[in-house]
């Protein structure tokens, strides 16, 4: 028997919605792909939850991204999936470096996606920094560094503006040795530089990161080589070497 | 019309000519007479005059519009000047100081999160509170961005069809409803708001504040549909946001109502209505009141409140009429 015509553009109603509704929920499922295929972790704001608890809390609001002074947060897009709408730092373009004092973004975030138990700097787990490319360190070939560390980003300079962060490029260093990355640390004994030798002569020193590193990525930004000689690893957590 | 019913029609039943029953007296008389006194066609052609007098009554869309526009611009303004009058999206913010989430988001988050904060009961509790005050699906027409686009969007729509180069496909209106609990079941299952990766208001709020991202083109291609094969798909058939708000909607004081008494029942309201299966009292014979509520699923657009030419259609605030 042939369906009515009523009945066929039931039928045909049917389907599309079928087929419409069912590209929807792939599209939107297609966000877990970039989630299981990431290989690097992004370096997430202080205080995020662990990773997949991360995406599951944050309500990608951005207010985070609102109250950091040094505009350091981004949200993801499309590409990361899940992930769209969550904030990250591109600590070799803008880093956290506690301008704001009080963990800023903990106190915004609405859903404790980063979490609510921090108040100190000293107490945030982002990351761990590493020294990456040691042959191209500054400190390690006894090299100083003089002019402006990085063309781009801000930083505050307590001895210059204890409120307002200013441009690195404003502030040109002239050191013996270059120790950027221990110099504008924010967190007290994270990093420091060890002699290589026993010889007092012998100028070189190595830059040894601390188990007091927070992972800001602070010493990636203003590291002057390029790329950096030192960088963060997101999520990482200390393990004595 | 029993809320009940109001909220099956809203999860995507089909409405139906009540029973007689389910009539008032007064609205039993009032049919009556509008049979017995058939109109004349100098009559028939003054309603027409009329409804094309009416249609270019903009009054409540102008004024929906402004607003729109303007709680779009705070958040965007607030941030951009950092007054701190509205920081965040429309997923979440803090309006002067106080926590506020979107109802869906917020539901995305607690079912993948399984773990809700202080700080988000609050801010839902807020905004259930101030939604169900301003009418539920209100905040699709007066402050979603998506249904700006989407409005425009289906007046291209509408132009391509009077023109015959596109034809509309309706879809099957339970699909919201099926999509409603497919993603609040993924977000359950998966851990992850699965839903937040599409959603066209999160996507559409958070590029005005913060800049044009990739994921703009997940809203290309949805506006893209509208325009070229279904009349306002996004927001009739499939958007889980409506639901949310059409449930606080459907107990809310402040709603459109319709009194049959000067109807023409022409439909012109119908046709210009986003979900017109609330308006299914306003034909003939249909009404089962002399003054009836709409459905939760009204999104308060006032579309309907321009182009009658009678006034049959109107807001407001139930029970204050008595107060006042």
């Amino acid at each position: 028997m042939i369906p009515s015509p009523r009945e066929q553009e039931a039928r045909r109603r049917f389907l599309r919605s079928a087929l419409l509704g069912g590209g929807v929920v792939a599209a939107a499922m297609a966000g877990w792909l970039p989630v299981l295929r990431a290989h690097a972790l992004r370096l997430r704001p202080p205080g995020a939850l662990e990773e997949d608890e991360f995406l599951a809390s944050c309500i990608k609001c951005g207010q985070c991204v609102q109250v950091c002074p040094v505009e350091a947060i981004k949200l993801g897009d499309i590409g990361e999936g899940f992930g769209v709408g969550v904030p990250h730092i591109d600590a070799r373009v803008q880093a956290c470096d506690f301008s704001c004092d009080a963990v800023q973004c903990i106190l915004a975030c609405p859903t404790g996606a980063l979490t609510h138990t921090l108040s100190k700097k000293e107490e945030v787990r982002m990351g761990v920094a590493r020294l990456d490319k040691p042959e191209i360190c500054l400190a390690r070939q006894g090299a100083g560094f003089k002019g402006v560390a990085r063309a781009k980003g801000i930083h505050r300079y307590a001895e210059i503006d204890r409120w307002n962060p200013i441009p690195i490029a404003d502030h040109p260093y002239d050191l013996e040795l270059c120790d950027l990355c221990v110099r504008e640390c924010p967190i007290e004994g994270a990093i420091q530089l060890v002699p290589m030798s026993d010889d007092p002569a012998d100028k070189r020193r190595t830059p040894q990161v601390n188990q007091a590193c927070v992972g800001c990525g602070m010493c990636e930004m203003i590291c002057p080589t390029e790329p950096a000689a030192i960088v963060i690893d997101a999520r990482k957590q200390w393990r004595a070497a | 019309m029993s809320l009940l019913k109001s909220l099956a029609i809203m999860l995507g039943r089909e409405p139906v000519k009540p029973k007689t029953c389910e009539y008032s007296e007064a609205a039993c008389a009032l049919h009556e007479s509008k049979r017995a006194n058939k109109r004349t066609r100098e009559d028939n052609a003054a309603v027409q005059h009329a409804i094309h007098e009416s249609a270019k009554v903009h009054k409540w869309r102008n004024r929906r519009w402004a607003t729109l526009i303007a709680v779009n611009l705070l958040f965007v303004l607030s941030y951009q000047f950092d007054v701190q009058l509205i920081e965040g999206a429309l997923t979440a913010s803090r309006v002067i100081g106080f926590h506020f989430a979107d109802l869906n988001s917020a539901l995305q988050v607690m079912l993948a999160f399984k773990t809700v904060l202080i700080n988000l009961v609050i801010g839902t509790s807020t905004v259930l509170a101030m939604w169900w005050l301003l009418g539920g699906r209100s905040f699709c027409s007066w402050v979603c961005p998506y249904h700006l686009l989407a409005e425009w969007a289906e007046k291209l729509h509408l132009l391509l069809v009077s023109k015959g180069i596109v034809k509309d496909h309706a879809l099957d209106r339970r699909l919201r409803t099926v999509l409603y609990v497919v993603f609040a079941l993924l977000a359950l299952a998966s851990g992850y708001t699965v839903y937040e990766t599409i959603s066209p208001t999160g996507i559409v709020s958070r590029a005005l504040i913060y800049g044009p991202t990739a994921a703009l083109a997940i809203v290309a291609v949805l506006l893209a549909f509208e325009v070229f094969y279904s009349r306002r798909m996004w927001c009739r058939y499939m958007c889980p946001i409506g639901i949310t708000y059409a449930v606080v909607g459907a107990v809310s004081p402040l709603r459109v109502v319709y009194r049959p008494l000067d109807c023409h029942h022409e439909g012109a309201c119908r046709k210009v209505c986003l979900v017109p299966h609330v308006l299914d009292c306003t034909k003939k014979g249909f009404a089962t009141d002399v003054h009836v509520g709409i459905g939760a699923d009204c999104t308060r657009c006032g579309l309907c409140i321009d182009i009658c030419p009678t006034g049959a259609l109107k807001y407001e605030v139930k029970g204050l009429d008595k107060l006042l």
